[in-house]
């Protein structure tokens, strides 16, 4: 790939890393990442990884935006409140730069269509705010043998880790979904806006490491953090003879939509 | 008693807890939504009643964190 001036210019900060140079500005060029959820986390992850000139990405999220969404998912803004959450996710990234090619998914991620749609990209990320999806990209990617970075947050904490091929799995770590019931809805537990941006922040960076080969990803590893204690904490883990997708005697050997508890606000609303 | 540590953070138990015990020790309010690590292993859930911790053990209570993008 010849960079143009303009390009140079625009990614001159990457460029000048002796890491990264250009050789590894080209690698992020030519990446192409799906990023699923287009909310807390999928909205920092968009806005770097645009930012940072990754060359395809895909965006899959089938809502519209909320009023409550903009406490957090920066890439929404006031007038986007009903709009689907993928198409200003979209207008957003275009506007930061013009060289990243955007593939919009307005639908759920599901067993039925989320190695087709995988398939065609480098990295995973996960966005997402329920468990049955964050199980279904670990399995799809399992199966797709795909790398892709978990990410959740919930009240003040965060958590992240990454899976490459061969690495802990997020099955190692949480075998299988908690039962719907024992998982706080959004409106019950909230979040501070804020720590979606530290936490998507860290996985677009793992994700951007991936991409260019530079540094030690997030593997068997997983990396927490309070945000009001600001202590970040890593924990290593390592890949787990019973995991139920990699382990030596698998049960789960397709993909299963789990039954989920939706984090819904309007319902939450509806039963007061 | 015995000396070990959870997320880091030393304990004092009574010897031979169970796993099951010191999760309600540490007052963990949903005990499903808790993944845990003894020594770098993880255990398995069955085996949390029956499983005991020993003076030097290094354990780690990892959580399901579920938010993101709703």
């Amino acid at each position: 790939m010849d960079f143009t001036e303009e390009q140079i210019q625009r990614y001159s900060r990457h460029i000048l890393l002796q890491d990264v140079g250009v050789e590894g500005q080209e690698k992020i060029n030519n990446g192409k990442v799906l990023i699923v959820g287009a909310g807390g986390l999928g909205a920092p992850i968009a806005l770097y990884l645009a930012a940072a000139g990754v060359g395809t990405i895909g965006i899959i999220d089938g809502d519209v935006v909320d009023l409550s969404n903009l406490q957090r998912q920066v890439i929404h803004f006031t007038p986007d409140v009903n709009k689907p959450k993928v198409i200003s996710a979209k207008e957003k990234i275009n506007l930061i730069n013009p060289d990243v090619k955007v593939v919009t998914y307005q639908k759920l991620l599901t067993a039925e269509n989320a190695l087709d749609i995988i398939n065609d990209y480098d990295f995973v990320v996960d966005g997402t705010d329920n468990f049955p999806v964050k199980f279904l990209i670990n399995d799809a990617c399992m199966i797709a043998k795909k790398p892709f970075s978990h990410g959740g947050i919930l009240r003040f904490d965060g958590q992240t880790l990454t899976y490459v091929p061969g690495s802990a799995c997020y099955r190692c770590l949480f075998h299988s979904p908690p039962p719907p019931n024992a998982v706080p809805t959004c409106s019950q537990a909230g979040v501070l806006g804020a720590i979606a941006g530290m936490l998507g922040t860290i996985q677009a960076a793992e994700v951007l490491k991936y991409l260019t080969g530079v540094g030690d990803l997030l593997t068997n590893r997983l990396l927490t953090f309070n945000a009001k204690t600001m202590e970040f904490r890593t924990v290593h883990t390592k890949h787990n003879d019973n995991c139920p997708v990699c382990g030596s005697h698998p049960t789960v050997t397709g993909l299963v939509d789990y039954e989920q508890a939706v984090c819904d606000i309007e319902s939450h609303r509806k039963q007061k | 008693m015995s000396k070990i540590s959870v997320n880091g953070k030393a304990q004092e138990v009574e010897s031979s807890i169970s796993i099951a015990e010191l999760i309600k020790l540490n007052n963990v309010a949903q005990p499903s939504m808790v993944s845990i690590q003894l020594n770098g292993q993880f255990v398995n859930r069955d085996d949390f009643d029956s499983t005991t911790v020993s003076d030097g053990d290094e354990l780690d209570f990892l959580y399901f964190m579920g938010g993101g993008s709703l």
